[in-house]
């Protein structure tokens, strides 16, 4: 299994360690509610060095960027971040990304772990198969670690450990600048729906930049969060996850990801697919479910419209703020309306649940 | 981790606790550890008659679903209704507020072909 330059780290700090899509990462240290909770209402650290760091660099490197994502590029300004995603011709999702502009001619995908080698592949393929040239394409993820610091107190702890002007940095937006004696990446974005940052730092310094923002977080109440609480986190906020909400058989018009999906732009992998499915009327869409009766909806049960099963679940847990079943599931589009009232089959009984437009958690 | 010695444990990670014709049933210590945060118990209806081995009823973490099996045979005369709305008690008290349900057992000689508990933490040992 592939581990992280934080691997014993975690096993120090008594984590519990799963196999994550080959990955040998922490599921949970002091409980999955309680790391859940330390987000929402202070802080928590994430080792996020599984993730993939792809650099594109050189003059055609945006045109290149325009052809292989679904969103606008060209809007972005130096220091600037979007989220993004790769199609395929069909419009099936390749992956979905962050895409980091350093300037016009240095670009960095960051990219979903178990998906690193397939998008390289992809990415190195559209490159090929285009007319354009003068484009470098590098997989840089194993020299970088990914540490997030996410919580309503991420601001506070991280400013103890640098100079640079946090406050200035705003949303989806990012700098370089040093944290505890080392240079790297500073971004304020995240998957929790709470402040936060993502830091890009070298693999190298990773235990030391840990150690310094754990010592730096204990006062204000920070924890180191495994990957069940990044997922109910992120559930709670209504935030895809590839391989249940996206995936090669959904479309981003399916999968809720319409507002990046720019049919606009000039020609781009997956357009034309599209164009026409949105013509066509597209045959399902991703909504959100908040359980009406006790019960927690998994992926992959069914959910119904009286007789007529409708759709199926593609992400659900307990939500640990709301204390009900929360879920995303794709759905007919004829009960996809915000209040419709469904039901999901639970082992052997049906659920009342309400389609609710996320995120279920302000 | 505590075991009770005066309790018997199945390989599935119940407890039973005998009281003449009656069996109290729960999950382990070892049990909620390995689950995590409990946050939906479902179990049969008081009158059920449970077949040894098979499930009847069911945990839930954050995480994950499992089964619960009838570690003997026997009709349900009582269920923990606290764990409907507190689910949580599994976790912090596994075997005395933790209770799920008890049984009229079919045979009380059933129980002894349970694991004791030195047994069940020899297993466990190997199974972590």
């Amino acid at each position: 299994m592939k581990k992280t330059p934080l691997n014993q780290t975690h096993r120090e700090l008594g984590a519990r360690m799963v196999d994550f899509g080959g990955w040998d990462m922490p599921v949970q240290y002091s409980g999955v509610i309680n790391e859940h909770q330390a987000v929402r209402e202070a802080a928590g650290l994430f080792d996020v060095s599984h993730m993939g760091e792809v650099e594109v660099s050189g003059a055609n490197a945006l045109a290149f960027i325009q052809q292989l994502t679904i969103n606008d590029a060209a809007k972005l300004v130096d220091g600037q971040v979007q989220y993004s995603a790769m199609c395929y011709p069909e419009g099936g999702v390749v992956d979905d990304v962050t895409l980091y502009r350093f300037n016009e001619s240095r670009y960095l995908f960051c990219v979903n772990a178990s998906n690193t080698d397939k998008d390289f592949a992809w990415m190195q393929q559209v490159l090929a198969e285009s007319a354009i040239n003068d484009v470098t394409l590098t997989n840089r993820s194993d020299e970088f670690a990914q540490i997030a610091l996410q919580g309503p107190k991420a601001e506070v702890v991280l400013s103890g450990l640098t100079d640079v002007a946090l406050a200035d940095l705003v949303y989806y937006h990012f700098c370089e600048g040093v944290v505890a004696g080392v240079e790297m990446i500073i971004s304020r974005t995240g998957y929790t729906g709470e402040d936060g940052f993502e830091l890009y730092l070298p693999a190298s310094s990773a235990v030391e930049i840990w150690q310094a923002l754990m010592a730096a977080g204990a006062p204000q109440g920070l924890l180191p969060i495994g990957l069940g609480a990044r997922d109910t986190l992120r559930l709670e906020k209504g935030y895809a996850l590839y391989g249940h909400e996206l995936s090669k058989e959904i479309s981003p018009l399916e999968a809720g990801i319409a507002w990046i999906t720019k049919l606009d732009k000039d020609d781009f992998v997956g357009k034309a697919a599209l164009v026409a499915q949105k013509a066509a009327g597209v045959p399902r869409r991703r909504v959100g479910l908040v359980m009406q009766e006790r019960g927690i909806p998994r992926e992959g049960y069914p959910v119904f419209a009286g007789d007529r099963q409708v759709g199926v679940i593609t992400s659900g847990t307990m939500s640990p703020t709301l204390k009900v079943g929360v879920a995303l599931a794709l759905v007919d589009p004829d009960v996809a309306k915000a209040d419709t009232d469904l039901e999901v089959a639970i082992r052997n009984r049906r659920m009342g649940g309400k389609v609710t437009r996320p995120p279920f958690v302000k | 981790m505590d075991f009770p010695e005066e309790f018997k444990y199945t390989e599935e990670h119940e407890w039973v606790m005998v009281e003449e014709e009656i069996a109290v049933i729960g999950i382990s210590d070892f049990a909620q550890d390995a689950l995590g945060d409990v946050v939906f118990v479902e179990l049969p209806e008081v009158g059920a008659v449970l077949e040894a081995g098979k499930a009847f009823g069911v945990v839930e973490s954050v995480k994950a679903v499992s089964d619960i099996y009838a570690p003997i045979s026997g009709t349900v005369e009582e269920i923990n209704e606290d764990l409907i709305e507190a689910p949580e008690i599994i976790n912090t008290s596994p075997y005395v507020d933790g209770w799920m349900i008890k049984i009229r057992m079919t045979d009380a000689a059933d129980a002894d072909a349970l694991m004791t508990s030195d047994q069940y933490q020899a297993l466990i040992a190997e199974e972590s």
